[in-house]
């Protein structure tokens, strides 16, 4: 039988395959292959794209070079969302690889963040990480780690080393057994058919009467809509990490296991697909 | 934490006990009449029925409690008739006692009292000074009184044979009455209180007990062993005043109550004198009122004044057992107790509710909060007779009327749920909450019923008449008794509608309620509400379950229990106990239940359904998304991670000292993705920067070696430990060590690529810190000519603290701690300092271990003064470790490591071999020489042993077998065919007794209970081979053969005496397939000669080998050994692993020993590896194809 651990091992695992294709309206001195990859599902876009840019770079010229960014169907894709959220939000429930276009120019600046290092990709996975600790520990936990324990978290995600990571991120997810859970749960909640970016309140992850919030506590709440209605019928996948757990699924479980390494629980909401 | 029991009274006398792991008070059906008090101990509860005899109930254990009886008879040699009972007038009785003084015929003895049976009848002992006599167990002498020998010599004037038989104690479970005494006691008891169990090292059973007669006079009964758990008689206390309360203690404490109200202190207690000696005296808390309760811990007192005020008595402790002064508590209590590791139990007297004092710690013993212990009663349900089973099965969930008995606090926050309920809800009567509250109302309407006033002196009786008229006024008006629930309802049905309604109009048929229609129909509302079906069965049970209640029983749950006595005299909880006798008020809605499962330890049969579903879509997952991608190149490369920290280092070279270095740990993952790691050590030598490596794939082993003073490891590869001189490095702090050993741990085991638990086949070793090794042995491991090498053996730590561990090839292992306790292996890894990932979530457990340090008192005679501390210059130390070469002070002397912390104070050790005077002295001509217990005139000098008990707590893969304490075990090397299959497993408890374990397989490795196999002296070690042969030893060094164990017959039929190497006592054996093996208390290694399928006893011991300390003879009949001073190329280790190599079918006791990892290495066992090496190729063979 499966232990919890493995899930938190099959959670930093997760790969995307994913088809890098070059935008075609970008100028080359010959035709670019597409470029195919494993894409870590808990990492970022621009944190593991180095093999893509040196890639396209080859056939190109370096004046031709800008900041590169990628689209997805249309959409620019955020760098700073998480790559399975994008994938889930964007493009689960389509054919694999996942398909990329890379572009190198005209950067959309009112859709995306310039990244322009790595250290601005630290900064974000950080603050992050320090406002789920806010959340849940009042920082506490947070604010007792060294430098280099901030630094072996951010290491552990660039490097993908899961123990490194763990052996870290293990003291963000602990809590004290009288409280049951954390303060508040870490998430964010994201749907393609709304304007807003994504929803994030503060939530408990123990009722008041002492019992256990589950997934289908916190989407009454934040997303009725995305619960299946009176007739039964299932209008939006609940995704996370590429599953669907089930609405009773407890709160602080999934906080603790399927949260993704910046330690907030990134939920997509997306129409249930019509076959 | 073994299950143990909280026993109390109610008010009308009725017993009940609740269990450290239950959740309702199960009522003492046995007992036929009402009790007034009882006061328990872990294996028994005494008590005072309304007869006012005194009672005693002995918890059933698997280990009986019997008695041996013996008997000699002496036979004197004449001419005429050669041996015979004819003796001269001047001789002994013809039967007699061991010293010849009493006259014993063997039918003079009589069973002590009804609750004895004989085992069987008289018999010969055929044993003599652990050899077998010739025939008829005569020992022979010149004459008597003489030293007897058993062969018969021609001077041999007499005779004498012993005769024994065993009487079993047999009223197991049941109350039993203490049969007065012919001189019948004055008066009735009116209090009883035992405790005093670790005063001395007796073991278990022995108790000091006290009771308080009405006219205030005390009384100690003698003479309560575990052979004699009723004691023999009771001894007259003199007083000071009239005595109305008594308390005693686990340990030296006994205070009692005046009936003027001041309090007096037992003095003078301790191993020699359990009864005391003088009194003191100690004012009332307060000097206006007096006390009327007292209840002493081992280091606590608590107390009880006439206004119901409660008191704690600061500084008490064994040298001051009378304290410094009082402090008054929160609460009002009318009777209060101490149980055991000092938490505290009352009575409130508000509604007589029992409670717990929460959070009482070694280091606040005063603890924090009181808890009211909010359970069920057992009777509450079963009177409901109609449905009793549903009833159980719907256990815990029954909130309802526990609401109903809680306190107003809870009253005011559940109207506020109703209220918000009926906001909230369509309707609001399907909502469980407001069925729930419905019985919580019914307090506030109808008047309180009057509880009885309690002081320290009343009884029963007179509670019961207290009672009298609101009883009979309810009995007389059953009408009245039947409307009150209807009324009730009506209310409910009032503010709403629904299900209430068919309820109320049902009225008295019960059987209606609980159809199923009934509940398929709460059911069906909640599920439209989306909430969980468990919360709707709650609902219409509890309300059911209060109006049988209040139809059948005037005194049921539509009234909380009324406490009049509780005793935690037995019920071992701290303040660590996970306890689920609070969870009950809180709406246990089936959620609370699934996340206390889902928390830390989900055993495989409850995965919930979500979690299950987690599961399979994750593995989904990977199939759509990678499995058809695995080509695809990954998006990050695999690099270097460095650790890095500043350690100290025993520097290599002399004059050795620890040096400050820097440490490093660099990690790679190679092409494969395996991965690996070098250890360096970065060190200064003359300016110089120089550094120390070594491959993390080739670090056998990480042994802590914490001591009070040094956060240490050793690092071993094969090539220091055949140098016995590891890398020994030392961190900064506990903690910091722990990192380092938990990641170097898990870089080890990831070069070698072993994860999960141990194999079935793991060898198991310990060391002499008690810490737990496990090896996986490769197949080549026995294998001949060529066999791994044994110091390539690569060790992993699993969490625990054991002294020894015995396992077999189905995966089943049992380890025993240094205090005795049994555990069995979970089938986990990690626990201890392995944190997170390297341990695993499920199957770790806490383990706590206790062992005494012992440090040495010395002192020399001198013609002026006599025995005084002051000793020759050239003398040791008057406060010394056992060798006298290092000062250990009592003060100055710490627990082992930081791990371990103190639990007692120091004490002297009486239990020291060659036996100690009566104030545990030891004399001898001079240091250092052999001790005895008694003064001789060349006796200058003298030492005595102190104790002091310290405590360790860690966690790890195990789980405690309660009760019996044991000292070896050993489980049978077998290879079964199927999980089912029973595997033997025998045992010795640490008093000798001889079990064997049934119930045992590969499933159920922990068994179900001991059975017991009888034995005329006590054991000490046990081994069983492939073939059931079961071997013994005894302590008195000789070896016993168990005849036909077979799987039918598991505990086999009778021992066969084997006498032991000449001169020699032995220690300790093993059996492997066939051989048998032994260890002497010198240190030698036998083997025994000719054994054979026919005769199993084998012919002759062998002689073997020196410096041994142990064996393991495992189920290819392949023999390890723990060894003693092994040299190595750079320094000389004792307790050292050690492999017997050369052995095979035609030469099983092997040729030469090949050393493995040590010192200090306790124990090994290598009873799992049943895998048969792999056939090489044979020199011929191999010349053949050449």
């Amino acid at each position: 039988m499966a232990d919890d651990k493995d899930v938190l091992r099959d959670v930093w695992f997760g790969r995307i395959p994913t088809c890098f294709t070059l935008n075609q309206d970008e100028v080359t001195e010959r035709e670019a292959e597409p470029y195919y990859l494993l894409l870590p599902r808990v990492s970022y876009l621009t944190l593991v794209t180095d093999k893509v840019k040196k890639h396209f770079h080859k056939v190109m010229r370096a004046e031709d070079v800008e900041e590169m960014w990628f689209e997805y169907e249309g959409t620019p894709l955020k760098w700073h969302y998480p790559i399975g959220v994008l994938f889930d939000l964007h493009a689960s429930n389509t054919v694999l690889p996942w398909s990329i276009i890379v572009h190198f120019k005209n950067f959309p600046d009112r859709d995306l963040l310039h990244c322009p290092s790595n250290s601005v990709i630290e900064a974000h996975f950080m603050s992050s990480i320090k406002e789920a600790d806010a959340l849940k520990h009042k920082s506490q936990v947070v604010n007792d780690m060294q430098k280099k324990d901030h630094k072996q978290l951010w290491m552990g995600l660039q490097n993908d080393k899961f123990d490194q990571f763990w052996a870290m991120n293990r003291k963000l997810m602990e809590y004290s057994t009288e409280d049951g859970g954390f303060r508040y749960i870490p998430f964010r909640i994201y749907q393609t058919t709304s304007d807003r970016p994504f929803i994030q309140k503060l939530f408990r992850p123990v009722s008041a009467d002492g019992s256990m919030h589950t997934l289908g506590d916190l989407l009454k709440e934040m997303d009725p809509t995305a619960l299946p209605n009176e007739g039964g019928q299932k209008r939006y996948q609940v995704v996370i990490h590429g599953i669907e757990p089930l609405l009773e699924t407890p709160l602080q479980w999934l906080s603790e296991h399927l949260s993704h390494p910046d330690n907030f629980l990134h939920i997509c909401i997306i129409p249930t697909p019509t076959d | 934490m073994p299950i143990s029991l909280l026993w109390a009274v109610d008010v009308y006398g009725r017993v009940y006990s609740l269990s450290t792991v239950g959740q309702q008070w199960e009522q003492c059906r046995d007992a036929q009449m009402e009790f007034k008090r009882v006061t328990a101990a872990r294996q028994c509860c005494w008590g005072i029925a309304c007869d006012n005899s005194i009672y005693l109930n002995v918890h059933a254990s698997d280990l009986p409690v019997r008695y041996q009886e013996e008997t000699y008879e002496n036979q004197r040699w004449n001419p005429v008739d050669g041996f015979s009972d004819r003796l001269l007038p001047s001789d002994r009785w013809q039967w007699s006692d061991v010293t010849g003084l009493q006259h014993q015929p063997l039918d003079g003895f009589l069973l002590p009292s009804n609750s004895w049976e004989w085992e069987g009848d008289w018999y010969v002992d055929e044993n003599f000074e652990g050899e077998p006599t010739e025939k008829g167990g005569w020992s022979y002498a010149i004459d008597f009184p003489a030293t007897y020998t058993k062969d018969k010599k021609w001077n041999s004037c007499v005779r004498r044979r012993r005769w024994l038989r065993y009487r079993r104690y047999k009223a197991m479970d049941t109350w039993a009455k203490i049969p007065s005494q012919q001189t019948s006691l004055p008066d009735p008891f009116s209090d009883i209180s035992c405790g005093g169990w670790e005063v001395s090292e007796e073991p278990r059973g022995r108790l000091s007990l006290w009771a308080v007669s009405l006219q205030g006079k005390v009384w100690f009964r003698e003479g309560i062993y575990h052979h004699n758990p009723e004691g023999s008689s009771w001894e007259e206390v003199s007083l000071p005043g009239e005595v109305v309360q008594i308390s005693c203690g686990p340990g030296d404490l006994v205070w009692a109550v005046l009936w003027e109200g001041q309090l007096i202190v037992r003095e003078g207690i301790g191993r020699d004198c359990p009864k005391g000696t003088s009194w003191a005296m100690v004012d009332s808390p307060s000097p206006d009122v007096g006390a009327t309760h007292v209840a002493v811990g081992v280091n606590v007192v608590w107390a009880l004044t006439k206004d119901n005020k409660v008191w704690f008595r600061r500084g008490v402790n064994s040298h001051n057992p009378c304290g410094s002064g009082w402090i008054n508590m929160v609460g009002e209590m009318i009777m209060i107790n101490v149980g055991l590791n000092d938490q505290v139990f009352a009575i409130n007297c508000e509604d007589r509710a029992v409670f717990f004092r929460q959070g009482v710690t070694s280091s606040e013993l005063s603890g924090k909060t009181w808890r009211t212990i909010n359970v069920p009663r057992d009777g509450d349900r079963s009177h409901s007779s109609a449905s009793a089973s549903s009833l159980q099965s719907a256990g815990c969930y029954f909130c309802g009327e526990v609401q109903a008995q809680t306190a107003a606090s809870d009253v005011e926050s559940d109207t506020d749920k109703v209220s918000t309920d009926g906001a909230n809800c369509l309707v609001a009567s399907t909502s469980p909450e407001s069925f729930v509250d419905a019985p919580t109302d019914q307090p506030t309407e109808t008047p309180k019923p009057r509880i009885p006033k309690v002081t320290s002196d009343s009884f029963i009786s007179e509670l019961v008449s207290d009672r009298e008229p609101g009883k009979c006024s309810r009995d007389k008006a059953p009408a009245v008794l039947e409307e009150e629930p209807l009324t009730e309802d009506g209310e409910v049905k009032a503010s709403s509608d629904g299900v209430a309604v068919p309820q109320s109009q049902s009225g008295a048929p019960l059987d209606l309620q609980w159809s199923n229609v009934d509940l398929e129909e709460a059911q069906s509302q909640r599920v439209q509400t989306g909430a969980v079906l468990e919360e709707a069965d709650t609902c219409s049970l509890s309300s059911v379950a209060t109006y049988t209640l209040a139809m059948e029983d005037p005194y049921g749950a539509d009234e909380h229990p009324l406490w009049a006595w509780v005793s935690g005299g037995g019920c071992s909880v701290d303040s660590h106990s996970q306890l689920s006798w609070f969870n009950c008020s809180t709406n246990a809605s089936s959620l609370v239940q699934s996340v206390h499962s889902m928390g830390l330890s989900v055993t495989p049969a409850q995965t919930a359904a979500w979690k299950k579903q987690i599961f399979e879509q994750l593995n989904e997952r990977t199939k759509r998304e990678l499995d058809n991608f695995r080509h695809y190149e990954q998006a990050i490369e695999q690099s270097v991670w460095v650790k890095k920290g500043t350690m100290q280092w025993w520097r290599d070279w002399k004059p050795h000292k620890w040096m400050d270095v820097h440490f490093a740990l660099e990690q790679f993952s190679g092409p494969e993705g395996n991965k690996d790691g070098i250890l360096f050590i970065y060190y200064n030598f003359y300016e110089e920067k120089k550094y120390l490596h070594a491959f993390i794939n080739e670090v056998t082993i990480l042994v802590p070696v914490l001591n009070d003073y040094k956060h240490t490891f050793a690092i071993y590869t094969p090539e220091r430990t055949k140098q016995r001189w590891p890398i020994r490095v030392a961190a900064a702090t506990e903690l910091e060590m722990h990192d380092w050993l938990a990641l170097l741990s898990v870089s080890c085991c990831d070069s070698r690529g072993i994860q999960g638990p141990p194999s079935k086949q793991a060898i198991w070793s310990i060391t002499c810190k008690g810490d737990i090794f496990v090896s996986e042995p490769s197949p080549s491991l026995e294998a001949a000519p060529y066999p791994t090498p044994c110091d390539q053996m690569f060790w992993r730590q699993v969490g625990g603290h054991l002294r020894m561990i015995e396992c077999n090839s189905v995966g089943i292992v049992w380890g025993i701690g240094y205090d005795h306790t049994a555990w069995v292996y979970t089938g986990g890894y990690g626990g201890g300092f392995f944190q997170g990932l390297a341990s695993s979530t499920d199957n770790i457990y806490t383990q706590v271990d206790v062992k005494s340090v012992y440090i040495y008192e010395n002192q020399r005679w001198n013609p002026v003064t006599g025995y005084t501390n002051r000793g020759l210059p050239t003398d040791r130390y008057m406060w010394s470790d056992a060798s006298g070469l290092h000062e250990c002070t009592k003060t100055n002397t710490k627990p082992p490591s930081p791990q371990w912390t103190w639990v007692s104070d120091w004490a002297i050790d009486y239990s020291v071999s060659g036996g100690t005077d009566r104030e545990g002295w030891q004399y001898a001509a001079d240091f250092p020489a052999s001790y005895h217990g008694y003064k001789t005139m060349k006796d200058f000098v003298r030492r005595r042993r102190w104790a002091r008990k310290c405590k360790l707590a860690t966690t790890g893969p195990w789980q405690e077998i309660p009760p019996i304490p044991l000292s070896d075990v050993t489980i049978l090397p077998c290879a079964a065919q199927s999980s089912v299959d029973v595997v033997s497993l025998w045992a010795i408890s640490n008093k000798g007794d001889v079990l064997c374990r049934l119930g045992v397989t590969a499933l159920t490795p922990a068994g179900s209970s001991w059975l017991h196999v009888g034995t005329d002296q006590p054991f000490k070690s046990i081994s069983i081979g492939a073939a059931s042969q079961v071997w013994a030893i005894a302590r008195d060094g000789s070896a016993f053969y168990r005849g036909s164990v077979s799987s039918q017959s598991p505990a086999g039929d009778s021992w066969y005496h084997i006498p032991s190497p000449a001169k020699q006592k032995l220690k300790q054996v093993s059996v492997g397939r066939t051989s048998v093996y032994t260890v002497d208390e010198n240190g030698n290694l036998w083997y025994r000669q000719g054994v054979t399928p026919s005769y199993p006893q084998g012919s002759a011991w062998e002689h073997i080998s020196n410096n041994v300390r142990k064996v393991s003879a495992g189920p290819l009949d392949q023999v390890w050994i723990i060894a003693d001073k092994v040299q190595g190329s750079r320094s000389l280790s004792c307790g050292t692993v050690c492999h017997r190599l050369g052995v095979h079918p035609a030469e099983p006791k092997g040729q030469s020993w090949d050393y493995g990892i040590g010192g200090g290495w306790d124990h090994i066992t290598v009873r799992g590896n049943s895998m048969e090496p792999p056939r090489l190729p044979s020199l011929t063979d191999t010349l053949l194809q050449s």
